[in-house]
């Protein structure tokens, strides 16, 4: 049976535990509420920068020392950035909880030395270039800056080749200081382990982190539309990325929007997947739900043959104003529940599965939701909750990115 | 380490069922490898084996391609197919109780295929545009063609086809390639998680025991490809491939060979990540991966940079490489086995992994070995051991090829 625990420390760092005593290892994740979107434009990139230098080390711990520690005891661990959050996590056996949390708990807290910055700048860069020769990161960056243009979700997580290549080490021990609040962070942990335990060490760890909180501007955003096409000769398929609006994290509406991705647009089975890639038109077709805080997207992507776009945007076009006129079918909605309670329990089998649930939901939402909330809150929803999401958020191409051999796309 | 009860029994017909029951947890998966992956394609029909797995997914017995689609669905599975050598492998995983009705479907897949005409058409297409999305992505395309210049083919070949073979390929080759490859014999089926082996056992008797045997199969081999080659690509990036001899999972020296690999790419504290990336910055990606057929092995590492670094990462990648042999640290090897622990006690949170691993055992060893069995190899392990092996082979004569705007050879 799963227990679920939380505190808040005097610092304001919140504290919360699925504790589960029937699986073999322990996940422990810091979710920093800082991301893309709460960097200024002289610094765009630094939060991922951050994440980088995390595991440059501290006073305590040299960056040999950090790989080497998380190595020998076996974590699997690393560290993501996002618009929204950084997340620092690992994956351990239970008995080496004690190093690996102090060893995590102090690399938030970097020293930012500078020949380790002026070392991982190149590094970044690095990542950046890496990324401009995948078309879909290339496209997810352009559609996200255009879609929510002048909305701070529109600010690239990378950031530039200028923009990194003058970044300062002052300027990220500022952001830092900002932003590395106990009060914006969040410790969550699921698996095999004890509540004293955790708290124990959460009070040795953390009690001196600095208190306080960070505002951030949440207004949902209103995009207004873009076509933007890039073109790319070396590209042999032509790589399309749609966005629209979709609930934002807080909503309800989250759950249907989730359900409404897996009818239309899930890799296989959905109405995209038996309208183009089945007849093998496209090699993919498919429509996600992403949640942020206060805004949300329906993300469509398509890659086929370049001279087979337009036609194969037409067939998406027709579908969505389909499922906007009259909704999913009982047997379209009952596939798609029968599919995501699979994969809520697979993922739920390991505490690294458990832990990235366990974190959002109370980042976005202050709740805390066992495996068989998410179950019960599946199974209770109905075509009619379909019609009420498409009411206020109707499928649709609000904006457009292309990379590939085409010059120009029509609309 | 949890005690394992893993059970076998080879069919009369030859397929081998392989069972590990997991009590901790509510899902269960299968994987199933039955004869026919691409090294059975034709001479200069690359590709046969992957249009052929395409198609029998699109309909068996009395099902059409919606209706499978629809079943399995609705029985939450999340399943894959994927294209070997030897095998065709049929993965997939959900809820234990709906396992027997997926299996019954599967027996369906692999005897009775319907392998429709109407079709055919989109089967090859999908393959095509699979194959053309695969070439906007150099940084896998690298490691697909640097298999096929170090493995002889049809080893080498790309298991999921060719694009200047698809032409050639038609429903008759397909229907061949199926009458002729798919069989009992020499089938496995790894199922892991919540089931019971006597239930199995019936259940897989009743739907695959009248399967008949075929004789059995042959093919041609032939050469490799040039040890020093460069694809052209028009980017910022060049993408590396390094192939060198290693041994098979079979040889008693495999863990040896695992560790060596390990020391050089297995965490964030190995040599290669240290040295490349952290140290000198030069790249964002770089690993090392041991690669095993049923009597060869290699190892394959990849490094993906900025085109005027390309050079100084190639020689620095290649040097680490040979260093190996100079000497290795106790430290460096208590990592490997520190890792090896975590990562074989988290195995047992995961059915789709441990069902896929208990089927490859039984394809590369004829039995399956422990967590235990491992662990107690890997902890018996000394760093004399390591290095013995690694003289006897040494990183040497090898198979280097570039995917970038400029070639490269080393200095």
């Amino acid at each position: 049976m799963q227990k679920f625990r939380e505190e808040k420390l005097a610092n304001g760092l919140q504290v919360i535990a699925e504790l589960n005593p029937n699986v073999h290892s322990v996940a422990i994740g810091y979710f920093v509420r800082t991301g893309a979107r709460d960097e200024t434009p002289d610094v765009s990139g630094v939060s991922h920068f951050l994440e980088h230098m995390a595991f440059k080390g501290t006073d305590k711990f040299t960056a040999d020392d950090v790989n080497r520690i998380f190595d020998e005891v076996g974590a699997k661990y690393n560290a993501s950035t996002s618009e929204d959050l950084t997340l620092f996590y690992g994956a351990i056996l239970p008995e080496y909880m004690p190093q690996t949390f102090e060893l995590l708990s102090n690399i938030i807290y970097p020293s930012l030395r500078q020949d380790d910055f002026d070392m991982e700048k190149n590094v970044i860069l690095e990542e950046i270039g890496m990324y401009e020769d995948q078309p879909a990161f290339t496209l997810y960056e352009k559609s996200m800056q255009m879609h929510f243009a002048g909305h701070p979700l529109g600010q690239s997580i990378l950031g530039t080749t200028e923009s990194i290549g003058g970044l300062k080490s002052e300027q990220m021990r500022a952001y830092h200081r900002e932003h590395y609040k106990a009060g914006n962070i969040v410790l969550a942990i699921a698996g095999n382990t004890d509540w004293t335990r955790i708290l124990d060490l959460a009070k040795q760890q953390c009690s001196t982190w600095p208190s306080g909180t960070c505002d951030r501007w949440t207004e949902e955003a209103r995009p207004t539309g873009t076509l933007k096409v890039i073109t790319k000769h070396s590209n042999l398929q032509q790589h399309l990325m749609q966005m629209m609006p979709a609930p934002p994290a807080e909503d309800e509406l989250r759950y249907a929007a989730e359900l409404l991705s897996v009818v239309v647009g899930d890799e296989t089975g959905s109405r995209l997947y038996w309208e183009l890639v089945d007849p093998g038109d496209a090699e993919s077709a498919e429509l996600g739900y992403n949640e942020y805080d206060g805004s949300g997207t329906y993300l469509t992507y398509l890659c086929s043959e370049p001279d087979a776009m337009a036609e194969n945007m037409k067939r998406i076009r027709d579908i969505y104003q389909a499922v906007n006129g009259k909704g999913v079918t009982e047997e379209e909605l009952k596939q798609a529940k029968s599919k995501v309670a699979s994969r809520i329990v697979l993922r739920s089998e390991r505490p690294m599965g458990r832990l990235a649930s366990l974190g959002s939901n109370w980042v976005y939402r202050q709740e805390y939701r066992s495996v068989e909330d998410d179950l019960k809150t599946l199974s209770s929803m109905t075509t009619d909750d379909i019609v009420r999401l498409i009411e206020v958020y109707p499928l649709g191409e609000t904006t457009t990115a292309t990379v590939g051999p085409l010059k120009t796309l029509s609309l | 380490m949890q005690e394992q009860n893993i059970q076998t029994h080879t069919f009369g017909n030859g397929l081998t069922l392989v069972v590990e029951p997991m009590s901790d947890v509510q899902s269960a998966a299968f994987s199933l490898l039955v004869p026919g992956g691409s090294i059975y394609d034709p001479p200069n029909k690359n590709g046969t084996a992957s249009v052929l797995c395409e198609l029998m997914t699109r309909g068996a017995a009395d099902r059409d391609s919606q209706r499978l689609s629809a079943d399995l669905d609705n029985l939450g599975l999340q399943r894959s197919e994927n294209v070997g050598g030897k095998y065709l492998t049929f993965s997939g995983a959900t809820l234990a109780e709906n396992l027997a009705p997926v299996l019954k479907i599967y027996a369906d897949i692999v005897q009775r295929p319907r392998l429709p005409a109407e079709q055919f058409e989109a089967a090859r297409g999908g393959v095509e545009q699979t194959l053309r999305a695969l070439e906007d992505e150099p940084r896998q395309k690298v490691i697909i063609e640097l298999r096929r210049r170090c493995y002889n083919s049809p080893w080498g070949l790309p298991s999921d086809g060719s694009l200047g073979d698809l032409d050639a390929i038609s429903i008759d080759s397909a229907r061949e390639q199926f009458d002729r490859c798919l069989r009992p014999n020499e089938a496995i089926l790894g199922i892991a998680g919540r089931v019971q082996f006597d239930q199995l056992m019936s259940l897989v008797e009743e739907e695959f025991g009248s399967w008949d045997e075929k004789p059995e199969l042959t093919f041609e081999s032939g050469s490799s490809g040039p040890s020093l080659d460069q694809i052209h690509h028009e980017s910022t990036q060049t993408h590396i491939g390094i192939a060198y001899d290693a041994v098979p999972y079979r040889d008693p020296d495999y863990y040896a060979a695992w560790a060596a690999v390990s020391i050089l790419s297995g965490g964030m504290s190995s040599r290669l990540f240290t040295e490349v990336r952290e140290r000198r910055g030069l790249c964002y990606s770089i690993y090392a991966t041991l690669n095993s057929l049923p009597d060869e092995g290699r190892v394959l590492c990849y490094a993906g940079t900025t085109t005027e670094r390309a050079q100084e990462t190639l020689d620095i990648t290649l040097g680490e490489l040979v260093r190996l042999q100079d000497g290795i640290e106790e430290g460096e090897l208590d990592r490997c086995r520190a890792r090896a622990k975590s990562s074989l006690i988290m195995q047992q949170e995961s059915t789709i992994a441990r069902s896929s691993a208990i089927a490859r055992d039984w394809f590369h060893l004829g039995r399956v070995t422990t967590l235990k069995e491992v662990r107690d190899k890997i902890e018996a392990l000394t760093v004399e051991h390591v290095l013995n092996y690694v003289r006897q082979h040494p990183a040497r004569d090898f198979t280097i090829l570039t995917i970038g705007p400029q070639p490269l050879e080393p200095s």
